[in-house]
């Protein structure tokens, strides 16, 4: 299975070419084959790769592929390795298969722009970094990937860096960079830290051996595994956009609308569920850590929800909504159905990534307008855009036999099982958000009457590189719940759980060690698809209600509950939180006492003082240079009397 | 006496350049840099080669106050190395100030030897020759504009506080001495591990002395504050080479000394010390990252981190294990290269921008020079330890050094200091690339500057992504 290694290879030598040689290419359609054909190329080894595992028996799926040893001091020795196995084939395969479909869009999309070189090789680096993240076989190799496409991501959100952007303290496309960025970081150390936990524990960053011996070296919930685990997790909110760390990837929307589908809803936003589910064993060790995780990403899910109801920016509604979305997949993994999470994560990027492309198809066709409430009628100018959105919108709003109806429902279910009612409660109201606000988005774009001038705009449908991939992502949305049929209708219809059954073995080591809840459910189980599927379709007929007629009804709403409204508008003003708590304090620290009097005053003062004497007298100059240098040498013969104090008085 | 000949040769060769050939070049040939320039170059590089093959050489040489071969070899090739590519990117820098004097690359030359004899020394008295051969050095290639207020300026507050700090140093070698008798490593640490020093007492002073004085050198809190002056004031070529291989030669002179004098596991004043050395290093990354924040002089701001890295490279030092020095070398050699080829960049800008670092003036870089603006960002990511560059890994194996030792806490404190520190590398980053010039501004050549920007950025990928070529080196001594 050596092929496997050329999986990231193609989109790195695609990196380079259009890297080095872009602008001297000028050649539009060239670069765009050169960039979508590195990851074509990828996906079609993955899909070799992924026939030949259905040929081996289960216990054979699992290889590493060693490419040379990264690092090696002493005991510490890190490899370049790449696990192939059915998780990271899973997301290979996604990664790979929505990128080039993304890959191509942007051909279409960027036409024109004065960079289009420079955005394909960032989408190459991105996929390459993406790639070595999920098939790297240790921590080391994940965590390089983990920060390659934190840098892809903060280089593509600043893409367009002379535009403006309106967020949360945020003004242009390279401050929401520079936020996403940081923000990130605060969550890499978490991973870091864990790292560096493992490591001392475990003397070995290697996936396999770390899951194998996890259950010999850790004691079931003690202190060690929590803190690793909740290291760990804070890098997954971080990357995933949870509370605490969720604040920067409604700003990140300043990058292009491709950008936004594969890397902040398809793939890059997924990492920490890859994390988990690729530790679950450790995670399973630690039943504090998972009642966490499944409590932060419930909340997560309705508090995203809830702001996503208020926004007139259609990629704000679909950022708040895949943050939403991905508080489901970490409600899951907090109630120990890993194998729900990862199918949500795959169901999920198919329709993220057609309503994100769908939204730049709109965003395209109405020449950079973002705002719904100044479009409407939009069904008639774009009909293929039109139609496979809704798909998209039925898809997310778990409509029946819709990909995600399969996967949220499973969710909710395990959520109910494992993590009792509230939880489910919870969940329940977040996916009648999910279906609300879809449908006002919907309804507000492309229902009713136009709400902008037709005769000056003129709407036009997107150029056939963007719908086609739009129509198979449509396909996709459909029928891509069918993998993993639950066996409750399964059972009807004699359809496995081809997933669960092609997952198992990489949760088998996490699911052995949860309290599985055994006995027949089906009568309940049944009722709760009802009860959920009630609950989609009461969010859409609310939805329908209040905007099928335009504006007027919801401005009255508006008016009526303008506290809660507000409140909503300004996200729960944790941004806001945010930057009262730490971002003001440290910048404070820095520029008003460590600069302000520690330099402005005491060494600027007398370095501008000098400069201002330059022609004066040198016994002028002498007297203040040797001020400062006595200051500073007071400071050290403290800091000498200091340590001789302390270092004296501990020989008594 | 006995004198290890082919172990001793880089240090025989540099001494015998500098004093004898040297010398007698310059004072026949005179105002002929070009020459004076390829012969220094030349010198180094032979120094280098020889080094590489002392490399294997074990033991000690002149008595055993010099030690030979791995660890000193490879500083010796470190420290030629800054020289050569300090001095390529010197010559256009001085040649346009019109400053290009022969005694600039003497100095510099000298400079290297000082800091070959403190990696070779074994010795104090050694030791503090090859300090005080490399300050002198600094003191005056610091003030070496002699027409430049800040310039001069910067190299009186750097002699000052150096002169200061020396005194401490050597009171501290004295102090040593009188407490065990002895001014050689191995046996001022075996009277501390086995306790048998005479006076103990002295010996406590003499540590706490010696800290002092080396933390100077390296720039660690609270004896930092020289740092950005100085490195603000000189001329940024100069900056570029004090700041990185002064400070390489100084924590390899550090490493070595307090191995002895602090070793693992004997208690007492040594635990107190570790502990102390814990909580400058804290306060150091701390006080260098929060402050560059403020700073809108791109200088400044890299003199600032360059303190803060103190912080991070002392972690080394704190956890005092063989990992602990190797990540230490590690990093001093990633830092080499990623600090220094900020400076030139720095230092080539300013030729465009007039006089003034400010970071305004990088606005647009990226249009302007996409590949000066490219192997800036670089720069930046690895300082602020982000993979694939040299940074991350020569930062993790400090931390992890730090955490096998039980400082859970520094690296905790060295963690949120490093978060920090992306802010302000970022933000430079920001500039370069998301944001346009003001107006069109020409542009020069590099000329030979371009080979160390060149070289430090392959460097840093190199070791990014081959860490190995370097560790299995480390792992030889």
């Amino acid at each position: 299975m050596n092929i496997a290694a050329l999986i990231p290879l193609f989109p790195l030598i695609g990196f380079a070419i259009i890297g080095l040689f872009g602008k001297k290419l000028k050649n539009e359609k060239l670069i765009g084959i050169i960039g979508s054909g590195a990851i074509l190329a990828s996906f079609a080894v993955a899909g070799t790769l992924f026939v030949q595992m259905l040929g081996m028996p289960a216990e054979d799926r699992l290889s590493i592929v060693k490419v040379y040893t990264w690092i090696a001091t002493g005991s510490f020795t890190v490899d370049i390795a790449y696990q192939i196995d059915q998780l990271s084939l899973l997301f290979t395969l996604i990664i790979t298969g929505i990128g080039f479909l993304i890959h191509v869009y942007s051909i279409g999309y960027m036409h024109g722009d004065k960079s289009f070189p420079r955005f394909f090789a960032y989408l190459n680096l991105f996929v390459f970094m993406m790639l070595n993240l999920v098939l790297a076989s240790n921590f080391l190799l994940t965590f390089l990937g983990w920060e390659g496409v934190g840098l892809a991501s903060y280089l593509l959100i600043g893409f367009w860096y002379d535009k403006k952007f309106d967020g949360s303290h945020i003004t242009w496309t390279g401050d929401a960079a520079k936020k996403a960025f940081i923000v990130n970081r605060i969550g890499d150390f978490g991973v870091l830290i864990a790292m560096f936990m493992l490591f001392n524990l475990f003397g070995t960053l290697d996936y396999t051996t770390i899951n194998d011996s996890a259950t010999v070296v850790l004691s079931p919930n003690g202190t060690a595994v929590i803190l690793i685990t909740l290291a760990l997790f804070l890098g997954c909110t971080g990357k995933s956009a949870q509370i605490p760390l969720s604040v920067w990837l409604p700003d990140a929307m300043a990058g292009p609308t491709p950008v936004s589908a594969l890397i902040h809803a398809a793939t890059m936003v997924t990492s920490g569920i890859f994390l988990v589910s690729r530790t679950n064993v450790l995670f399973a060790l630690a039943p504090t850590t998972m009642a966490i995780v499944a409590g932060i990403g419930i909340s997560t899910a309705l508090i995203a929800g809830t702001i996503g109801i208020v926004q007139n920016d259609i990629k704000k509604v679909l950022a708040y909504s895949t943050v939403s979305q991905l508080g489901f997949m970490f409600a899951a993994l907090g109630v120990g159905a890993f194998t729900a999470a990862v199918f949500h994560v795959m169901t999920h990027a198919f329709f993220k990534a057609l309503l994100f492309l769908g939204s730049g198809s709109v965003i395209h066709g109405m020449h950079h307008e973002q705002d719904i409430q100044k479009m409407g009628g939009l069904k008639k100018h774009m009909p293929i855009t039109y139609r496979t959105f809704f798909i998209g919108t039925l898809a997310i709003s778990g409509i029946p036999f819709f990909s995600g109806f399969f996967s949220k429902d499973e969710i909710l279910w395990y959520s109910f099982l494992n993590g009792g009612m509230l939880i489910w409660g919870i969940g329940a109201l977040a996916a009648f958000c999910t279906a609300f606000y879809m449908w006002r988005v919907t309804s507000l774009t492309f229902h009713g009457e136009e709400r902008f001038d037709v005769a000056h705009v003129h709407p036009h449908e997107s150029p056939k590189t963007m719908t086609v991939p739009l129509i198979i992502l449509a396909v996709l949305s459909v029928v891509g719940g069918l993998v993993g049929i639950p066996h409750v209708l399964g059972h009807y219809l004699h359809i496995p759980n081809l997933l669960e059954s092609w997952l198992e073995p990489v949760f088998a080591g996490g699911s052995a060690l949860i309290r599985q809840h055994t006995g027949d459910h089906t009568s309940t189980e049944l009722t709760l698809m009802t009860v959920s599927t009630v609950i989609a379709i009461a969010g859409i007929m609310l939805a329908r209600s209040i905007y099928s007629g335009g504006p007027e009804k919801s401005d009255a709403l508006k008016q009526k509950f303008s506290t809660l409204h507000k409140i909503l508008w300004n996200k729960y003003y944790i941004d806001e939180i945010y930057h009262m708590a730490f971002v003001g304090p440290i910048l404070a620290a820095s520029r008003d006492f460590l600069w302000k009097i520690v330099d402005v005053v005491v060494i600027d003062g007398i370095v501008n003082g000098s400069a201002t004497v330059v022609g004066a007298t040198a016994s002028v100059l002498r007297k203040a240079q040797s001020g400062v240098a006595q200051n500073y040498a007071l400071v050290m013969l403290i800091g000498i009397m200091a340590l001789l104090s302390l270092v004296l008085y501990s020989t008594h | 006496m006995n004198i290890d000949f082919f172990g001793s040769l880089p240090l025989v060769a540099i001494w015998l350049a500098l004093g004898a050939i040297g010398i007698v070049i310059q004072a026949f040939v005179r105002n002929n840099t070009k020459l004076v320039f390829g012969y220094y170059v030349g010198t180094l590089a032979l120094t280098a080669f020889l080094a590489i093959l002392s490399s294997g050489a074990k033991g000690s040489s002149f008595g055993g106050m010099i030690v030979l071969g791995g660890y000193a070899a490879y500083f010796d090739v470190l420290f030629c190395g800054a020289g050569i590519l300090a001095m390529l990117a010197a010559r256009p820098y001085l040649d346009r100030l019109n400053a290009e004097l022969d005694e600039f690359y003497t100095l510099m030359v000298s400079a290297v030897a000082g800091m070959m004899l403190m990696a070779h020394a074994s010795n104090l008295v050694v030791l503090f020759v090859g300090v005080e051969l490399m300050s002198i050095s600094f003191y005056v290639m610091a003030g070496f504009l002699r027409t430049d207020i800040k310039s001069v300026e910067s190299a009186l507050k750097y002699f000052l506080l150096g002169a200061f700090a020396t005194g401490f140093l050597v009171y501290g070698m004295a102090m040593l001495y009188g407490g065990t008798g002895s001014l050689d490593y191995v046996e001022i640490g075996k009277a501390v591990s086995n306790g048998t020093a005479t006076y103990p007492m002295f010996l406590a002073i003499g540590t706490v002395l010696m800290a002092a004085g080396l933390s100077f050198k390296v720039a660690a809190f609270p004896f930092h504050q020289w740092a950005p002056d100085v490195y603000d004031g000189a001329p940024t070529v100069v900056t570029a080479f004090m700041s990185t291989a002064g400070k390489a030669a100084a924590f390899s002179a550090f490493n070595p000394v307090f191995a002895a004098i602090m070793p693992d596991g004997v208690g007492g004043i040594t635990d107190t010390m570790r502990l102390a050395l814990a909580v400058m290093a804290a306060v150091t990354m701390l006080v260098g990252n929060i402050t560059a924040i403020a700073q809108t002089s791109v200088k400044r701001m890299l003199a600032f981190s360059s303190v803060a890295h103190a912080g991070y490279l002392m972690m080394g030092i704190v956890a005092g294990t063989a990992y602990g020095h190797s990540a230490i070398v590690f990093y001093l050699t990633a830092y080499m290269f990623m600090q220094m080829g900020s400076f030139v960049i720095v230092g080539y800008l300013e030729r465009e921008q007039g006089d003034g670092s400010d970071i305004e003036n990088y606005s647009g870089l990226s249009k302007q020079h996409p590949m000066l603006a490219a192997m800036m960002a670089m720069f930046m990511f690895s300082l602020a330890g982000i993979p694939p560059f040299a940074g991350f890994f020569g930062k993790y194996m400090l931390f992890y050094a730090a955490i096998q030792s039980g400082y859970t806490w520094l690296t905790i404190v060295a963690v949120a200091s490093s978060v920090i520190s992306v802010y302000f590398y970022l933000g430079l980053i920001v500039k370069m690339y998301f944001t346009d010039a003001p107006g069109k501004k020409t542009t020069f050549a590099t000329g030979t500057a371009g080979f160390t920007i060149a070289i430090c950025s392959v460097a840093i990928l190199l070791l990014g992504i081959f860490p190995w070529l370097l560790t299995n080196i480390i792992s030889t001594w």
